[in-house]
């Protein structure tokens, strides 16, 4: 009977004793850090095909370089990692190369994996055999010459500038764990740092801001835009729940984040927020302001729209703003250096996981035409922000209508 | 077998069944018994013609004081009256709730309707079938007996007829019905006919199906001002720049009362939310853990069974809770309201229109016959909303703008900040087994709130608490069995030879609470049927086999058997990860009969559950509309998966916190059963009986079985959650 | 005054810009179908058709619709004259309280151009962003299956 509502494509069979190993997972201590150890590296969140089982793979990841399908890493011998070793996973995640010699694309982010240490991905191998085998073939990637041939990877693997160990000195026993998770398993730098034209991450401007599947992700140490510091407290919150009170709700690629996080342990949470608001400390915070009436002067147009679309939730007075959730003068999309996170979450709005509480924002895309967005973003920011006029907006928008149906 | 059965329905037969029911109805807000030996409400109003009236065009106009609420009233009330009066359904007029127009029937709730109005009507339709043929024996100096009628006509045996509208002049039904007139030959008619819902054909259009369709001419707008939730208040808003707000008409002020009228909708939004920007304070104290505090709170203890006998050798126990839940009705809740030369209308998606005449008469100082409430209908209420909230509201304004007709419409986050709520509860079994494996003995303890604020009075009603000075609440009382409150369906069906239960009343109520659709049985009959599955466990028994062997009632034999044959209960093949339960009840153990089967599967990794088939077995008696039946008891079942998979209403020391859908999620199409299948089971023998309640506490229990049968894990607090699978399962 | 190409026919409005279009619809021009159940895009009560995509009327500014086709319900059909996804509801007596319906069927009439023949799931995905409370979804579904001819 699996159900209509999951994608029939991706069919599951679930053979033996799933349940009695899930059971034995939350037994084995080992296993257990591994599960917390694989919300921090996102591993779910990849690899599982919307609606699909978990795990089994077949997400498409649109790159550069064409369409890249995760795998499936459930403990079937034929399709997942079943038939593997402990030394195969830990090449696979610190090499990037499977039991064959195969060569992983980099989106595939072994490369902070590497800085992983031998504890946590044996954890992670422990609790990965504990995933019930998933008979589901990934389809094949679509790739652009001459990125369609493994073989090349190996140069583009020497050309490749790893990510580097952070800088530890100075740091707590806590934020050097969180040093390690940020860098390693987490991977944020994977969206975070921009990247060469390889495909690369820049070593020398790690977390320094990235356009990452058509969101901008913004950068996380001095150049942060924030307009509020980001004390450890609210990372830890926002981390954890995607939604801090004093800045934004998660949108976008890092709502799959923040909702893996929910799941990770709080205590290595905690230790990530502490690094990441360290290498924030530094940030200058622009001023929260609200320039309503400046902003109509010069946008008309843009205020109709929000007065029209956003304020029932956005302004003063509004439900969500009474009951203490950020108004947009605190958020840092609408401080960053260009409009590209505030254009993608008018067009796609917030989800929170289907059942579950959490921010929810309708999608635009359908009711605004490009000039329209184009107007309420330029509102907005005259608005909520001092910061000088985004350029080229209509770009942007139309840069941002290629990803959205 | 024939006429003397369907004479029993009509009357006398039916009169133990709606006698014991009228004792029970306190909280209907229904007026004294006139004449105890007529069925349904025509004890309290017996005259016909406040029921039914035939004009002289042949219409045929039926009122009742019960209102459609999206339950298909209307359709089955018509085909009751068109199957009793032997015309045809086209024939037919209704009109529905109404102060000023239709009988007292209290408040359309507790799967009443077809009991209390449908009956009455029948007995009705049936005597002025009767008066109308002896009109025409009279006009043919024939033998009544002799006379037949059929398609609106009465027909004589030498092919002479005379249409309904030609007798009207000549018939008198400004006089009471009888218990026991000779009814219509039976077959042939509307009833047990799946009819089309009258009310449908215009909500699929367009037309104007709602009270919130409704715009009388000169029509201005009102949005009510106030805190974030209930418990809260607001405090100084900037009324004078409000005021100068284009459109802005008024600005109503009365204590705490604060609301702004507006020639246009938008506008009147637009200076409610400016106004809402003053900060808020808590004027509640609400408990952290409000399971922990309902079994520390001051409570009436009611012992409402007390069988006694012997103790088996194996025990058990068990405790289960619910969280608070919302009515979450798709439209906020809604009123016009108009007073004009000293007289107050009110148009109202109410429950209750005569019990909400009185509170609204007290609120603001009219007569009670100086005020009229007129149902229309809204969305689903699912029992007492924001609706009568919303008609006092609008009462209240209307007369401080005399002369036009005010319309008031709460918005989304007053709907959900501001209704009262389902109360959370807490329930605590133990029973002990036979060395047979045979229940011995059986205990059941309910903790909850009350489950009926309904207004009567001015106090209930929110703008009656805000007013200065404000009107006073009466405390809340428990509704007595047989129907019960949050002890509503607590004493088991079952044949346990030993049993005791209690109910644990708390008149206190930290959060707003009032009725829920099916009050206390969602919860009782999830921990019972829960509890009995446990059982089953221990006795190492088919659970459905366990439920039949202490059952002696045959009606329950036979709903269980069609569930668990339609569902293939004997052949369903276990896998990993898939799990079966079933549940069974007899709504407040005297109305319809309602068992569930379904299958799910649980995602190891996830905690999910993703629902397969769903099959059902209900009896409600004689079925009146047979798809309709099907529809509530589908609805019921999805609104209660909804319910027990994904929902509780969460607060802080501030105020509620589940403020919108983001915040209160429910059930959404891709996470819907692959099917729900119901089998109607009929009964043209038996009185009809409600179902509008029928579904929910079985469905919630076949949930909790199927997950302990998928996960070898029992989960005893609602709402079962895909995080608290995962982590029973580790 | 604001120009409206709704339900095949041109409208002038006098509603201010800002104003979202489900009240001019209601307010204004006197039409039920579109209704109001959140003010928040999060329900669907208040689908209409813009060209054929569906959006939240009570979000959608008036100023934005612009040359734009709106499309209502009862642009669909009548009572009298029934729409397919209309007659399809009718059929299986797809309503409780009904008040989300009128969405429902929009927001079906949009998948259904786009669409023609929906998978099942894709039927339940098109559906998510409309509640319903009173449970009537699996009527919901079988009635857009059979506007789409694809009984189940």
């Amino acid at each position: 009977m699996r159900r209509v509502s999951r994608n029939p494509a991706l069919a599951v069979v679930l053979v033996g004793g799933a349940l009695a190993i899930s059971a034995w997972a939350a037994e084995n201590p080992i296993a257990s850090k591994g599960q917390g150890l694989v919300a921090i590296g996102g591993c779910q969140g990849c690899h599982t095909a919307n609606s699909g089982a978990p795990f089994a793979g077949g997400r498409a990841f649109e790159t550069p370089f064409g369409t890249i399908y995760s795998t499936n890493i459930t403990s079937d011998r034929d399709h997942g990692i079943g038939g593997w070793t402990e030394a195969d996973f830990e090449r696979a995640m610190t090499r990037g190369t499977g039991p064959g010699g195969k060569r992983y694309y980099p989106v595939f982010p072994y490369p902070h994996y590497a800085l992983a240490s031998r504890e946590d991905i044996a954890a992670i191998w422990t609790y990965l055999r504990t995933i019930p085998a998933a008979a589901t073939e990934a389809p094949p990637n679509h790739l652009l010459p001459p990125f369609n041939v493994r073989s090349l990877l190996a140069g583009w693997e020497a050309l490749y500038l790893h990510p580097k160990a952070p800088e530890e000195s100075g740091l707590d026993v806590q934020a050097r764990r969180g040093a390690e998770l940020i860098a390693g398993l987490g991977h944020c730098g994977a969206c975070h740092t921009p990247h060469n034209r390889v495909g690369a991450e820049d070593a020398a401007r790690p977390l320094t801001g990235a356009m990452a599947e058509g969101w901008y992700a913004p950068p996380l140490q001095g150049d942060s835009p924030a307009p509020a510091p980001w004390t450890a407290e609210d990372l830890e919150t926002y981390l954890r729940t995607g939604l801090s009170d004093h800045h934004q709700a998660a949108a976008g690629p890092m709502g799959a984040v923040t909702a893996e996080l929910a799941q990770a342990p709080e205590s290595e949470v905690r230790d990530m927020a502490i690094y990441l608001s360290g290498l924030m400390s530094q940030a200058k915070h622009p001023a929260p302001v609200d320039q309503a009436q400046a902003a109509e002067r010069t946008h008309p147009e843009g205020a109709q729209l929000y007065a029209g679309a956003c304020a029932s939730c956005h302004d003063v007075g509004s439900a969500m703003l009474r009951i203490g959730r950020p108004s947009l003068a605190v958020g840092t999309p609408l401080h960053e250096d260009r409009a590209t996170d505030v254009i993608m979450i008018i067009l796609k709005g917030l989800k929170s996981p289907e059942g579950k509480a959490g921010p929810d924002m309708p999608p635009f895309a359908n009711s605004f035409t490009d000039d329209e967005v184009t107007e309420l973003s330029a509102y907005l920011r005259a608005r909520f922000s001092r910061e000088p006029a985004w350029k080229d907006i209509q770009s942007a928008v139309r840069a941002a209508r290629k990803g959205v149906t | 077998m024939r006429a003397p059965s369907r004479r029993l329905v009509v009357g006398g037969g039916a009169l133990t069944v709606f006698f014991a029911l009228s004792v029970s109805a306190t909280g209907q807000g229904k007026p004294t018994v006139k004449a105890p030996e007529l069925p349904g409400d025509l004890r309290t109003q017996p005259r016909l013609d406040a029921w039914i009236r035939v004009g002289a065009d042949g219409r045929i106009t039926i009122f009742t004081g019960k209102a459609e609420l999206g339950q298909g009233l209307k359709t089955a009330i018509l085909q009751i009256a068109a199957d009793e009066l032997d015309a045809p359904l086209d024939q037919l007029d209704l009109v529905t709730a109404d102060t000023g127009l239709t009988p007292n029937e209290g408040v359309t709730a507790g799967s009443h309707s077809m009991q209390d109005s449908g009956a009455a009507i029948r007995n009705a339709a049936a005597n002025v079938r009767w008066l109308l043929i002896e009109a025409a024996a009279r006009r043919w100096s024939a033998e009544p007996q002799s006379l037949a009628t059929g398609h609106g006509t009465v027909r004589a045996s030498d092919g002479r007829s005379l249409a309904y509208g030609e007798l009207a002049s000549g018939l008198d039904l400004s006089v009471d019905a009888r218990p026991a007139v000779p009814p219509r030959p039976r077959g042939g008619g509307p009833i047990g006919q799946d009819v089309p819902r009258v009310d449908i054909p215009a909500k699929l259009a367009g037309g104007q199906a709602y009270i919130q369709d409704f715009r009388p001419p000169g029509m201005v707008h009102a949005r009510l001002v106030r805190g974030p939730s209930y418990g809260t208040a607001l405090g100084e808003a900037d009324i004078a720049a409000v005021r100068a707000m284009p459109g802005v008409i008024a600005v109503v002020q009365k204590g705490r009362f604060l609301a702004v009228v507006a020639e246009g909708e938008w506008q009147a939004i637009q200076a409610q939310q400016r106004l809402q920007a003053a900060p808020s304070r808590s004027t509640a104290t609400r408990p952290d853990d409000i399971h922990s505090w309902l079994l520390s709170a001051p409570a009436q203890v009611e012992v409402i069974l007390d069988r006694g006998g012997a103790e088996g050798a194996r025990t058990a126990s068990a405790a289960y809770t619910r969280p608070y839940l919302m009515h979450g009705s798709i439209g906020p809740s809604c009123a016009v309201a108009q007073a004009k030369h000293g007289e107050l209308t009110v148009w109202t998606h109410s429950q209750g229109v005569f019990p909400l005449r009185k509170a609204i008469a007290q609120l603001v100082g009219l007569p009670p016959e100086k005020v009229r409430c007129r149902h229309m209908e809204g969305a689903g209420c699912y029992g007492h909303n924001g609706a009568d909230d919303a008609a006092g509201d609008a009462a209240l304004i209307a007369m401080a703008v005399p002369g036009r007709p005010v319309r008031v419409q709460w918005m989304r986050d007053q709907e959900h900040g501001w209704e009262p709520l389902g109360s959370a509860m807490v329930a605590r079994l133990s029973a002990s087994l036979t060395p047979e494996g045979r229940v011995a003995s059986w205990r059941h303890d309910v903790w909850s709130m009350t489950h009926s604020t309904r207004p009567q009075e001015a106090g209930r009603l929110l703008a009656g608490q805000e007013v200065d000075p404000p009107f006073q609440a009466p405390p809340p009382r428990p509704i007595p069995m047989p129907e019960g409150g949050g002890d509503r369906n607590a004493i088991p069906l079952y044949a346990f030879p030993t049993a005791r239960v209690a109910y644990h009343f708390v008149p206190e109520m930290p959060l707003r609470v009032s009725a829920l659709r099916s009050l206390g049985a969602h919860m009782n009959v999830f921990s019972i049927e829960s509890f009995v599955d446990e059982l089953a466990l221990l006795a190492d028994e088919d659970p459905v086999a366990f439920r039949l062997a202490h059952l002696d009632d045959s009606r329950a034999h036979d709903v269980i058997n069609a569930a668990a044959r339609s569902f293939g209960w004997q052949a369903w093949r276990r896998s990993h990860g898939r799990g079966r339960g079933f549940a069974f009840a007899r709504y407040k153990n005297l109305a319809a009969y309602c068992a569930v089967a379904l299958e799910l599967e649980v995602e190891p990794v996830t905690g999910e559950v993703w629902l397969g088939r769903v099959v059902s077995a209900v009896d409600c008696g004689q079925a009146i509309n047979p798809d309709g039946i099907r529809n509530q008891i589908e609805g019921a079942i999805v609104q209660s998966l909804s319910w027990s998979m994904l929902e509780q209403v969460g607060w802080d020391a501030d105020r509620r916190t589940s403020f919108d859908w983001s915040a209160y999620p429910i059930l959404r199409f891709p996470a819907l059963p692959q099917s729900v299948e119901v089998e109607v089971i009929d009964r043209p023998t038996e009185p009809f009986l409600g179902v509008g309640e029928a579904g929910q506490g079985p469905a919630a229990a076949a949930l909790a079985n199927a997950v302990a049968d998928a996960t070898g894990k029992r989960l005893r607090d609602l709402p079962l959650t895909a995080e608290k699978v995962k982590a029973a399962m580790g | 005054m604001t120009t409206l190409h709704l339900n095949g026919a041109v409208r002038s409005v006098s509603s201010a810009q800002d104003t979202p279009l489900l009240y001019v619809l209601r307010d204004e021009l006197g039409l039920n179908g579109a209704k109001f159940g959140c003010g928040l895009g999060q329900c669907g009560a208040c689908t209409v058709l813009l060209d054929d995509r569906p959006i939240f009327s009570c979000v959608t500014p008036l100023g934005s619709v612009g040359d734009r086709v709106v499309t209502t319900v009862e642009g669909l059909g009548t009572e009298a004259a029934p729409g397919r996804v209309q007659k399809a509801f009718e059929a299986e007596q797809a309503a409780q309280c009904g008040y989300c319906i009128a969405g429902m069927i929009v927001r079906a009439e949009a998948l259904l151009r786009k669409t023609p023949k929906p998978s099942e799931r894709g039927i339940r995905a098109a559906l998510a962003p409309n509640l319903c409370r009173c449970g009537t979804h699996m009527r919901i579904l079988r009635a857009v299956r059979r506007a789409a001819g694809t009984p189940a």
